[in-house]
């Protein structure tokens, strides 16, 4: 892995006796695209708000590049900040915008001339110079917001929801561009998202945050396919969510009925929790299957069909290209590969959480 | 039917509302010196009007605690919507409402309690003290016309300017600023048009000898009315009402002006 870059270091922060941050540890490496995701309130803004410098953690280091930062303005940072809000300045032309961190700088007249070309274009934008902020669409003022803060060449760049206020389709598309950029650039991007697709599309490495905590960091792959905890699991995507009891390595009981799975190491005779997405959940021929149920509900979603199977006390929620119609019994199987086993929560938090989503 | 009552009610409203000063307008242009008969039209009286130096020192005076007390009420209002934003919530109302009591004041009870605080504090009255009256008075104006342009600021902006690597000096002033300009402007105009047209508070903290506009026509109109004190009328309420158009409507015309650019 590339060398390390920003290294929080047991960062807590509480706003009027509220904890926000509680010894938070994270480590960022160069060249990474990291996402910050967690449901509104969970931290992940003034983890930001943190490294750009615009609050100050109550205990705890941040290190950049070796060196501690924690009380260092956000003006003396070498990173930059795209704002949720575009946050342009109103009252100045696309290029004076652009501009106004390297006329802080004094830079050369020419050298600022070529930086706004070159930032215009890799944004898209070229020729926008002279228009003003306000005749711009949303999307066009949030690339005109990610040009102003690369020109700067800033090691990091820290995006917060950068995209949240534009529509489904340009969301796409920006999500892209953002890799393309990223690439294009060679910069450190950290991206703070309430959205779980944008962070399964962009990242190298999704850190999962609630209430203050890490709850996961890893690659998208590994978030979706190995959840650590039933929070993970059910914030990132569907899925089902059952408790079940380790038999054995290899072995686990899962509504009275034993399944082959893969995960090793939890003891014997273990209360555990695991998951299984729904796309995972293999229907059959009810002598085929491991466990019976009927189908109870049916929608059709486009890519696929939508089922709930009620088998064993419990609703299964299927994703099927294939059909089975409302009341129809069927067999349910799942690939010892596909089961997730979860340690039961630790914390009481942990478990409120789970309940509340 | 229904409809001419409605105009025919309106126009009544006006005439009740501007006939007087209508009647003084047209008494400034009257030659004869008698109010009961029309002599001709003229302008004599403006000219002596201009020629009279007690007058003219009293415009001047006039003039100048306006712009100043506009000017330092201005920069002291602006410095205080910037703090007040800065505060909790709660504090600040508290403050905002604390800042709104001296408008509701009745003025004479401001103009006497200014007076015995310049008296207790040994001032000597003259231009001094009519300004730092003017100044008192202004500030409130100022931050009712401010804070709302506070309000509609994007917090991100100042935020975004430091990010770029701008001192916290240099993100005000090239970021914050113009943006609560419109809001600025409006606030200084209307601070200079109440100091320009104020008398209650200005005739309890004016030295002897020294006279605005507004104690001059009082003292004069005490001694037995003289046209020229009609055409200075004009002169003012005419100043008065330009000043209000501009309030009014040069900075929302200009931002209207902004989003269609």
């Amino acid at each position: 892995m590339s060398k390390e870059l920003i290294h929080l270091s047991n960062i807590s922060k509480s706003f009027d006796g509220q904890m926000v941050l509680d010894e938070l540890n994270l480590k960022i490496h160069e060249n990474e695209f990291v996402t910050l995701l967690g449901p509104s309130g969970c931290g992940k803004t003034t983890t930001l708000r943190i490294l750009g410098g615009f609050t100050t953690p109550d205990t705890g280091n941040v290190f950049f590049d070796g060196q501690d930062i924690t009380n260092m303005p956000p003006n003396k940072r070498a990173l930059n900040t795209v704002f949720q809000k575009y946050a342009l300045f109103t009252h100045m032309t696309i290029a004076e915008n652009i501009a106004f961190g390297l006329k802080i700088k004094k830079k050369s007249k020419q050298y600022i001339n070529d930086k706004i070309k070159y930032a215009l274009k890799l944004v898209n934008l070229d020729g926008y110079e002279n228009r003003m902020p306000d005749s711009l669409s949303g999307g066009q003022q949030q690339r005109i917001a990610i040009a102003r803060a690369i020109v700067n060449e800033p090691k990091v760049l820290l995006l917060d929801e950068p995209l949240g206020a534009l529509d489904l389709k340009l969301r796409q598309e920006m999500q892209y561009e953002l890799i393309r950029m990223k690439n294009e650039l060679g910069i450190t991007f950290v991206y703070v998202t309430h959205d779980q697709e944008e962070a399964l599309t962009m990242s190298d490495t999704i850190v999962v945050m609630n209430q203050g905590y890490i709850q996961q960091i890893g690659t998208p792959e590994s978030i979706y396919n190995e959840p650590e905890n039933a929070f993970v699991a059910d914030f990132i995507g569907d899925s089902n969510i059952i408790p079940a009891i380790m038999i054995e390595d290899k072995l686990v009981n899962i509504l009275d009925t034993r399944f082959a799975c893969v995960d090793t190491g939890f003891g014997h005779n273990k209360p555990v929790d695991v998951v299984i997405r729904p796309e995972d959940v293999e229907l059959t021929d009810p002598s085929e299957g491991i466990l019976q149920g009927v189908v109870t509900h049916l929608i059709f979603k486009g890519v696929h069909y939508e089922m709930e199977v009620m088998a064993n006390g419990f609703e299964w929620l299927v994703h099927s290209t294939t059909m089975f119609p409302v009341g129809q019994k069927v067999g349910i199987k799942v690939d010892p590969f596909n089961i997730q086993i979860m340690n039961k929560p630790e914390s009481e938090d942990e478990e409120a959480v789970a309940i509340d989503i | 039917m229904k409809n001419i009552a409605k105009k025919i009610y309106v126009a009544l409203i006006f005439v009740f509302l501007y006939a007087p000063i209508a009647t003084l307008m047209v008494l400034s242009f009257n030659a004869s010196k008698t109010r009961s008969k029309w002599g001709g039209f003229t302008f004599k009286w403006y000219a002596s009007l201009f020629r009279n130096e007690v007058i003219l020192k009293a415009l001047y005076n006039t003039l100048l605690i306006a712009f100043c007390s506009a000017l330092i009420a201005t920069v002291i209002g602006t410095i205080a919507c910037v703090a007040m934003s800065g505060m909790h919530r709660r504090t600040k109302a508290v403050i905002l409402g604390i800042t709104n009591i001296p408008m509701l004041n009745a003025e004479i009870v401001t103009g006497i309690s200014l007076m015995l605080l310049f008296i207790s504090f040994g001032f000597k009255f003259g231009l001094g003290t009519i300004l730092l009256a003017h100044i008192t008075f202004n500030i409130p104006y100022v931050i009712l016309s401010v804070m709302p342009r506070m309000k509609q600021l994007n917090p991100s902006t100042y935020e975004a300017a430091l990010d770029l690597g701008a001192s916290e000096l240099t993100a005000f002033f090239q970021v914050v600023f113009p943006d609560l300009l419109p809001g600025v402007l409006s606030g200084f105009l209307m601070a200079f048009t109440m100091s320009l047209d104020d008398f209650i508070i200005t005739h309890f903290t004016k030295g002897a000898g020294v006279d605005t506009l507004s104690t001059k026509i009082y003292t004069e109109v005490k001694k037995g009315i003289k046209p020229e004190m009609y055409a200075l009328s004009t002169i003012i309420f005419m100043t008065v009402l330009v000043l209000l158009f501009l309030v009014n409507f040069s900075p929302s015309k200009k931002s209207a002006k902004d989003k269609i650019e």
